[in-house]
């Protein structure tokens, strides 16, 4: 077959911008989809291929795997925030009745409560219990510091054994001196401390794994967002061939990020299953997944902004200190999105280690707290120069797509009739707010899609990373439909088994953009398969033949119809891989969204009521509205706890997170609803050949903002602290009220 | 030495049911057993012989069942652990988000809150019952159309609570929609669309579905 490269012309943009350019591609490329596609199955409203096993209860969850004579694990876990560990005896464990096995978990000491400092694996729940309970411990409690502003006391106990102080990072920047200098001679200078709160991922389904052995074999059933990480990982840790483990994981209960690796736990429910000879299922329990699994980062931004007459801005200065837990990383996404000048930019990161679980990727990490911060400080210089928010950011942003999303929202909101800050008068006061967010999610290697076409006409594509709910099978699906001219339910998706090809870790938004590419160009390679037989047996040139309508055919309509050409397959069934390729040239990168919030305050409680929010989002070429409006409004919904809702409170005394459980850990229920307004903006980037994006994680990232500045607009005095609760409210109204 | 972190679990509501849960079934319950066919499922051979083991029957989605358990479990464990009905899921361990809402002689309840021994001689219905031959119940099918789930995994309590919802109320404001769903967290944020499902639901039980 020849492999040439081809030139292609291309329409990429959206419709309020369109530019043609020329990219050159291999042969075994489709031509990329672009604004001139006319499309039969993309781009609808369709029904997810799983969701009949789901409404079902049907669909299997790590959580649901029972296997004969399966044992329950579980962990012992430290009562104490901080403490060395002067002897651990697991005997009296070892010796209760259905008690398999017992891993101690040798450590020194522990840095957090909830820490666990040994496995076991028991018969029945009941077993285990007993059994974790019996782990004897012989501890001496440490001084520790489980918050930020306790870690960072001059002389607080420090929590890293060879650190003189849990504070890392200069907290300056290369050109601090220069911005400082400039601040000085700026029109206006708006100073602002923005501070956002620990967020837990709050997974419904918990972290967990099933391990099951035959022989030298090993299959883990695992809740994912990385099957194929999972993988390289326990055959790591248990020093065994990678060729041995399966990983499975047909469905998940959620994993914003948190799921991202094996976790210690996968590996020890393995070596639990070897030890006892019975197949361990680990489910960790609520209060485990609070504590030991992850969370967003806090954030204290001190920031300073230098405008000039005209709105533009100048001078920045952030300095940005966040607590990883005892991990590392704790960075916030500040500044993004506006054109901020560059070499005036002093930005100083500073982690401060405390007793409490580590931190870990969560949606969009780090920018949901960049964003409230920088979006504050806009509001607040908006509002010393005199200037319209929204007139503002305009001034301040070259992006075209977030441009034409700007007006199309003011629009939508009514922002022509937004009052002036803090000129609402009552007891109920309503104002209007906006904010941006940014992404890339175009995705990338390496991912490889096998379709096949068995001769009946029936097709499946397969893939062995896993869809963690946002939809990636039905992505597949549409795609290989579309290629194929097929309608969607001939085509059967399949992911969640290491065996099949392989595929991306689920994070950056980046699943289906890598995979969707791959799935298009197998399908395009298996029907070029298909098409070579239908010309041989009717005598036409391949290349004249489209698949469309269930039928391969010339366009003058001699051909067959799928099903039949199907039946010339001698082989048993043709099977094409599809890989993903590098990205081709792209209309532009990054995703782009904005927000608009209209919030409700009642100023006796201070209680925030979120009216509507109008969400606008780049959403690259569509591949199924219905999901894609689906991502959009779990964005805004998660981004709308983050503003009102969720916060680990650590206690300070104690070193427990206080509201480990879903009474006291707020997630927003169906009565905290606003209307939501979802706006997809079809884009072409061209940047691969489907122009397929993600949109998971930019979604989340603008709504506390735009929430934050409405409830500004409404008050005329922001609230600069996350989550946005009636005391903070009252306090800032308290603030305006003392005569500011 | 008692090390393991469970401050909440000692005085948990659930706790306190296990206690009354046992001496309930010292008292009437275990008499009500007698007359049950073989049992369908059992518990793990350990606890073949422990005191507490009590033989239980009950109507689960519309068929007889027979099971032993411990007169501590709950009837989410019991349907997941012992009858493979897996559709309800736990999530909280504490009646505060809904995942294993199943329906107990018609009324939701949180099945993790509820004792398998409650349940004697009564009617449990599960997601797994919803459908009948095969056709899918009206709440189901709106959910399919309307999207009303990402990972799914609070699918299973999310639809028994709607259908609770629409047998009590034929047509529910939106108002009593957000009432009746209030115990169910969905993390994904699928409420939007949970209430369009709702909505079409009830209508198309109207339309003589």
């Amino acid at each position: 077959m020849a492999t040439e490269d081809k030139k292609v012309k291309l329409v990429l943009g959206f419709a309020g911008a369109r530019e043609e350019v020329e990219i050159t591609i291999p042969d075994e490329e489709p031509v990329p989809w672009d604004l001139t596609t006319q499309f039969s199955v993309v781009g609808g409203k369709h029904p997810r291929s799983d969701a009949q096993a789901k409404v079902t209860g049907r669909a299997k969850y790590t959580h649901d795997i029972n296997l004969p004579g399966m044992l329950f694990g579980g962990f012992a876990r430290s009562p104490h925030a901080a403490a060395e560990i002067v002897a651990i005896d697991t005997s009296a464990a070892e010796k209760i009745d259905g008690v398999k096995a017992v891993i101690p978990m040798q450590q020194e000491r522990v840095r957090y409560a909830g820490q666990p400092v040994a496995a076991l694996a028991a018969t029945t729940r009941q077993a285990l219990a007993a059994g974790i309970a019996a782990v004897k411990v012989e501890w001496k409690p440490l001084p520790h510091a489980a918050r930020i502003e306790d870690a960072m006391r001059e002389g607080a106990p420090v929590v890293h054994k060879n650190q003189q102080s849990n504070v890392t990072g200069s907290g300056r920047a290369r050109n601090d001196e220069r911005v400082v200098a400039e601040l000085g001679s700026s029109h206006k200078v708006v100073k602002a401390t923005a501070r956002t709160q620990v967020q837990t991922h709050s997974c419904l389904e918990t972290h967990g794994t099933v391990a099951q052995w035959k022989g030298d074999d090993l299959t883990i059933w695992t809740s994912t967002q990385a099957t194929f990480g999972v993988r390289s990982q326990v055959a790591d840790a248990l020093r065994i061939d990678e060729s041995k483990v399966t990983v499975l994981c047909d469905f998940m209960g959620g994993g914003f990020g948190s799921k991202f690796g094996a976790g210690y736990f996968t590996a020890i429910a393995a070596r639990l299953a070897q030890m006892a000879g019975a197949p361990v299922k680990i489910m960790f329990d609520r209060r485990e997944e609070h504590t030991d699994t992850g969370n967003r980062p806090d954030s204290i931004q001190e920031m300073e902004l230098g405008v000039s007459a005209d709105g533009k801005l100048g001078p920045y200065s952030v300095k940005l200190t966040g607590t990883p837990g005892i991990g590392r990383g704790a960075g916030a996404a500040n500044p993004m999105i506006y054109d901020f000048p560059r070499e005036l930019r002093a930005v100083s990161q500073t982690e401060v280690a405390t007793n409490a679980g580590q931190q870990a990727a969560m949606r969009a990490p780090g920018h949901p707290q960049g964003s409230f911060a920088l979006e504050t400080i806009l509001d607040l210089a908006a509002e010393a120069i005199g200037m319209d928010p929204l007139e503002f950011r305009i001034k301040n942003d070259s992006n075209p797509v977030r441009l034409a999303q700007y007006e199309e929202g003011a629009r939508r909101i009514g922002w022509k009739n937004r009052r002036k800050n803090g000129s609402a008068t009552g007891r109920l006061r309503r104002g209007l707010g906006v904010a941006s967010g940014t992404w890339g999610g175009l995705g990338g290697p390496s991912a490889e899609v096998d379709c096949r076409i068995f001769k009946d006409g029936s097709v499946q594509v397969r893939n062995g990373s896993q869809d963690i709910g946002t939809g990636t099978k039905t992505v597949m699906a549409v795609v290989a439909a579309e290629e194929l001219g097929l309608p969607l339910e001939k085509v059967r998706p399949f992911m969640g088994d290491t065996n099949d090809p392989v595929g991306p870790a689920s994070g950056g938004s980046t699943t289906a953009p890598s995979i969707a590419p791959a799935a298009r160009q197998a399908a395009y390679l298996a029907g070029r398969e298909l098409k070579a037989l239908v010309a041989k047996h009717l005598g036409v040139d391949a290349a004249k033949l489209l698949m469309k309508n269930g039928r391969v055919s010339t366009a003058e309509g001699k051909g067959l119809s799928f099903e039949d050409a199907c039946r010339l397959i001698s082989t048993g069934e043709i099977r094409a891989r599809g890989k993903r390729r590098s990205n081709f040239k792209t209309f532009r990168g990054g995703v782009a969204g904005c927000q608009f919030a209209e919030v409700e305050v009642d100023c006796d409680y201070g209680l925030v009521r979120v009216v509507r929010i109008i969400a606008l989002q780049d959403a690259g070429i569509i591949v199924n509205r219905l999901q894609a409006e689906s991502q959009v409004n779990g964005g805004v919904i998660q981004g709308l706890a983050y503003a009102l809702h969720e916060e680990r409170v650590m206690d300070r005394q104690l070193g427990h997170q206080m509201n480990a459980n879903f009474e006291m850990y707020k997630i927003p229920g169906m009565k905290d609803m606003p209307e939501i307004e979802c706006v997809l903006y079809d884009v072409a980037n061209g940047g691969n050949n489907t122009s397929v994006c993600g949109i998971g994680e930019p979604t989340c990232i603008p709504t506390a903002s735009a929430i934050a500045g409405a409830i500004h607009n409404a008050l005329g005095v922001r609230v600069l602290s996350l989550p946005m609760t009636p005391d903070k409210v009252l306090a800032a109204l308290a603030t305006k009220g003392a005569g500011k | 030495m008692q090390q393991h972190d469970e401050p909440t679990e000692r005085v948990s509501r659930r706790g306190f049911l296990r206690g009354a849960g046992a001496s309930l079934a010292a008292g009437g319950v275990v008499g009500a057993i007698q007359s049950d066919k073989a049992g369908t499922a059992t518990v793990e051979p350990a606890l073949q012989n422990a005191a507490d083991v009590v033989a239980l029957s009950f109507v689960l989605n519309g068929k007889p069942v027979a099971v032993k358990v411990r007169t501590g479990f709950t009837l989410l464990e019991t349907l997941r652990d012992h009858l493979d009905h897996t559709g309800a899921k736990l999530v909280c361990d504490y009646g505060a988000c809904g995942a294993c809402t199943v329906l107990l002689d018609g009324v939701a309840v949180n099945s993790c809150l509820v004792l398998a021994v409650e349940c004697q001689g009564r009617k449990v219905e599960t997601i797994e019952g919803l459908a009948v031959d095969g056709k899918l119940h009206p709440v189901q099918e709106a959910f399919i159309a309307e999207d009303a789930r990402q990972c799914g995994f609070c699918t299973p309590g999310m639809i028994m609570s709607c259908k609770s919802l629409l047998d009590r109320k034929a047509a529910p404001t939106h108002q009593e929609t957000a009432e009746a769903l209030a115990g169910n967290i969905c993390r994904c944020g699928t409420y939007f669309n949970i209430q369009r499902a709702v909505d079409r639901a009830a209508k198309a039980k109207a339309g003589g579905r």
